[in-house]
């Protein structure tokens, strides 16, 4: 692939500098973005890279000594309609469409095409049909958004980036719930963007994205530019020293040993169904053994999952912890048994944000320790609480803060204490290190293999192929709610990212 | 094309460490000084409402008055307790005041029994507790939405509460229990130091045990507390009977001031002041967050201007919009002040 540094860059940002009160956001960051490419920005989470977009699309203005470039021309800043009007348009994570509108009015939202003040709907169809086409989606512009999936509605997105003229999108890890499938063909309308000479600014957090799309990639840290890489430079080591501003030899972590031979079952399912979705779903788990499940979003993994800690009512099937029958149908009961869930949406389904670290990690766990009468042990759940801190380094300068102000990664940290709390025989993590930085990540590598190596088995649900391969024992993969198969590593090796995917896809059968 | 190994640049790690230490220490004494402020809440707006009142009459601050203040907010501070469990669920109990009509009914009523009067105290938290506890049951286990429970109750217990007297009013002259209305202890009147045992029980409930850690936990994110295996159901009960129960208590320390109740009048529209005391209190209204001291500024404000109103000589029809307003304000006040705490 070339790189058109040749021509004028599209976009120039020049020395960007962002103070909030005595916080310093962003220090001294420039960044060259040329038309018709796809510069990916990479950094850990507080790096400063929604700050520096923010900026760009007008949100916060830089403080003085910065300026943007638009097409080699100084663009006025902190002001995001004249962004919009520069042809700067941003697509965020959490999306900003009216569900209950056609697509063709969310495109054209705040933008109507009018005709003496009246809106002019057939102006607006006929539009948005041909934005849609230069797009190659299909549906049609009539089509109410709320009928669309989480990919769909990102190409509407895209689509009312394209109705006001956009030269510089931005993607804000645009794929996070984004099925395989729909990322592929997102993959492919940012190459149809990238021939029409649009500059693509792309945030992701995974890595096998940026190998496949960018051209170039620039990374921050601290709050401070790092360095450029040009996709001939680009490799793993490289991309996440930069990123953590140390080497990281060992990024997965894999010390202790997967159970052969005499290995005792900590956890087995047979026959697991839901009466819908899921069919016969069985597996053993081993003590002290990793196992991951990986398949397509959607595949039924984490509904799995649930049904095994009894989050949802079960139909069929049966679970043995410790070779023991265990009808569970509650997370109550589940628990108390000794399995352990992490949810894959934490904010929604795991933490209190409103509530102190301290309370978080105990809330599992304030029964057993109440005093006569439910009167509750603070000093006990401070001692939990300032252990789990200190082992899992937890970045906070009190235990008594609330957990909404942590960074992602420190959140899912204090999700993890509170689990371990319970002390499980087997815990269930779904997507342990989703929206979480590279630092973190591989501190909770770290402590996926401690647990394996004290015994407690693992089931470790993933949709990062390198995550799958360089944590798990073993690899069951899922295809439309059954267990499709099996991928094991060979001694010493990882399991093959391809025998996963051919079985995750239905390749193989085909 | 610049590239910048970091290995290379250990100066570039040092400067960017700088910021990092400063980001972490300015949230420190801000969140102290959030916790400084919204833990003052309302405060400030009640001692300025009470200087206000001092300078156009000064009569308002005599100790005399400020017990009549005090009393006259007692019975809706208990109410205002327990609706402060129910909201701090997320939840709302509309029914208070009915509940509290037909707990008066029924203390008077027992009162008459002779030698057995005593026990319409207790009687009356009996029923306020049974109609929390079927509202409680409706929410938790049937899983019907709190507003259209209560909303119902609202109706359906004002009707119980007319039916117990015949729609009459009913009487007792000689009221057993007549000490929690109108006694005094040093001084103090009973009904003040109900009031004011209720805010600290509830306090200490809230603050101090399990249960309470288990009512914020369930505001703040239900689903999480399921999956924590916190019992949802059982927590939600609890709280709409303890809201039933102050009803009911409400109701006796009601009849034992007014040596009489009557179903079709007495509460009428008090679950309104009680909801304006929490809200007033800081309590967010989707549950998770909120204090009962809180509560218990937000009720002395409604009482205060009430009786500060009155005080001034200002009409009847005016006190309703002043009252009104300043609840508007006071809570728009609140929410202009915390959106600098970030919550989203």
């Amino acid at each position: 692939m070339t790189i058109p540094t040749t021509s004028a860059p599209a976009l120039e940002m020049r020395h960007i500098s962002k103070t909030f009160g005595p916080v310093r956001a962003l220090n001294d960051v420039s960044l060259t973005v040329y038309p018709g490419e796809v510069h990916a920005l990479m950094g850990e989470n507080g790096a400063g890279k929604s700050t520096l977009m923010k900026v760009l699309s007008g949100a916060y203005s830089p403080d003085s000594g910065g300026e943007i470039l638009i097409e080699g021309k100084p663009a006025s800043t902190g002001d995001p309609i004249k962004a919009r009007a520069n042809g700067v348009a941003v697509i965020y994570q959490e999306l900003s469409l009216a569900p209950n509108l056609s697509v063709a009015q969310n495109i054209f939202l705040g933008n109507e095409p009018r005709h003496f003040g009246i809106v002019d709907r057939a102006a607006m169809v006929r539009n948005s049909e041909g934005i849609l086409k230069r797009l190659g989606v299909s549906f049609g512009p009539r089509t109410l958004v709320e009928g669309l999936s989480l990919g769909e509605r990102q190409m509407v997105e895209i689509a009312r980036a394209l109705s006001t003229n956009a030269r510089i999108i931005v993607m804000d890890e645009p794929t996070t719930s984004l099925s395989s499938r729909e990322t592929d063909r997102l993959f492919e309308v940012i190459a149809n963007l990238k021939s029409q000479n649009i500059a693509i600014i792309y945030i992701s957090h995974r890595m096998e994205e940026i190998y496949q799309l960018a051209d170039r990639v620039s990374v921050l840290r601290d709050s401070g530019y790092v360095g450029t890489l040009s996709r001939e430079e680009l490799n793993a080591p490289r991309l996440v020293s930069m990123m953590v501003g140390r080497d990281l030899s060992s990024f997965y972590k894999k010390d202790h040993k997967a159970p052969v031979g005499e290995r005792t079952v900590a956890l087995s399912v047979r026959n697991m169904s839901d009466g819908d979705f899921l069919q016969n779903c069985s597996f053993d788990l081993y003590k002290g053994e990793v196992v991951a499940l990986a398949g397509l979003v959607g595949s039924g993994r984490t509904e799995l999952a649930r049904l095994i800690f009894g989050a949802d009512r079960k139909r069929t099937g049966t679970v043995e912890l410790d070779g023991k029958p265990l009808a569970v149908n509650s997370p109550r009961e589940a628990l108390q048994a000794g399995i352990a869930y992490l949810t894959e949406d934490r904010k929604q389904l795991g933490l209190f944000l409103d509530m102190s670290i301290a309370d978080n990690i105990n809330i599992g766990v304030i029964g057993e320790d109440a005093k006569a009468g439910g009167i509750r042990d603070f000093g006990m759940a401070r001692k939990r609480a300032d252990k789990a801190v200190s082992d899992l380094s937890i970045r906070t300068k009190s235990i008594s803060t609330t957990v909404g102000s942590l960074s992602g990664g420190n959140q899912q940290k204090v999700l993890l204490a509170r689990l371990l709390e319970t002390k499980p025989k087997v815990v269930i993590l779904d997507e342990p290190t989703r929206g979480v930085d590279v630092g973190a990540k591989s501190e909770i590598y770290r402590l996926i293999d401690s647990l394996a190596s004290q015994g407690i088995g693992i089931l470790m649900i993933s949709s990062e192929l390198p995550e799958v391969t360089g944590v798990a024992d073993r690899v069951l993969v899922m295809r439309d709610g059954h267990i499709a198969g099996e991928v094991r590593a060979a001694p010493g090796q990882p399991a093959a990212q391809e025998d996963i995917m051919e079985l995750a896809t239905g390749a193989a059968a085909r | 094309m610049s590239v910048n190994d970091p290995n290379t640049t250990p100066a570039s790690n040092m400067a960017g460490a700088a910021p990092v230490a400063a980001t972490s220490a300015k949230p420190a004494t801000s969140a102290r000084w959030r916790t400084l402020v919204s833990a003052l809440g309302m405060l400030p707006i009640l001692v300025l409402l009470a200087i206000g009142f001092y300078f156009i009459n000064p009569r308002f601050l005599t100790d005399t008055n400020l017990l009549i203040v005090m009393q006259q907010a007692s019975i809706n501070l208990v109410l205002a307790a327990g609706m402060t469990f129910v909201i701090l669920t997320g939840g709302i109990d509309l029914s208070v005041g009915s509940i509290l009509a037909a707990s008066a009914m029924v203390a008077v009523i027992v009162s008459l029994f002779p030698d057995w009067g005593l026990l319409g105290v207790p009687a009356a938290i009996l029923v306020g507790l049974g109609f929390g506890v079927i509202n409680g049951l409706l929410v938790a286990y049937v899983k019907l939405p709190p507003f259209i429970v209560t909303l119902g109750s609202l109706t359906a217990v004002r009707g119980i509460a007319r039916l117990l007297g015949n729609d009459t009013t009913v009487f007792n002259a000689d009221l057993p229990f007549e000490a929690i209305g109108n006694g005094s202890l040093f001084g103090v009147p009973w009904l003040v130091i109900i009031a004011l045992s209720v805010i600290v029980i509830s306090w200490f409930v809230l603050k101090r045990t399990v249960l309470g850690t288990w009512i914020y936990a369930v505001g703040g994110n239900a689903e999480a507390a399921r999956l924590t295996g916190i019992k949802v159901s059982l927590v939600l009960l609890f709280v709409y009977g303890v809201s039933g129960l102050l009803a009911g208590l409400g109701g006796a320390m009601s009849a034992a001031r007014l040596y009489a109740a009557n179903g079709l009048q007495l509460g009428t529209s008090y679950e309104l002041d009680a909801i304006a005391a929490v809200i007033l209190g800081g309590t967010s209204f989707v549950g998770g967050v909120g204090s009962i001291w809180g509560t218990l500024v937000g009720g002395l404000i409604i009482a205060v201007l009430s009786n500060g109103l009155i005080l001034a000589g200002v009409s009847d029809i005016w006190q309703y919009i002043i009252k009104g307003l300043v609840i508007i304000v006071a809570v728009a006040l609140d929410r202009y002040r915390a959106q600098g705490t970030a919550r989203t």
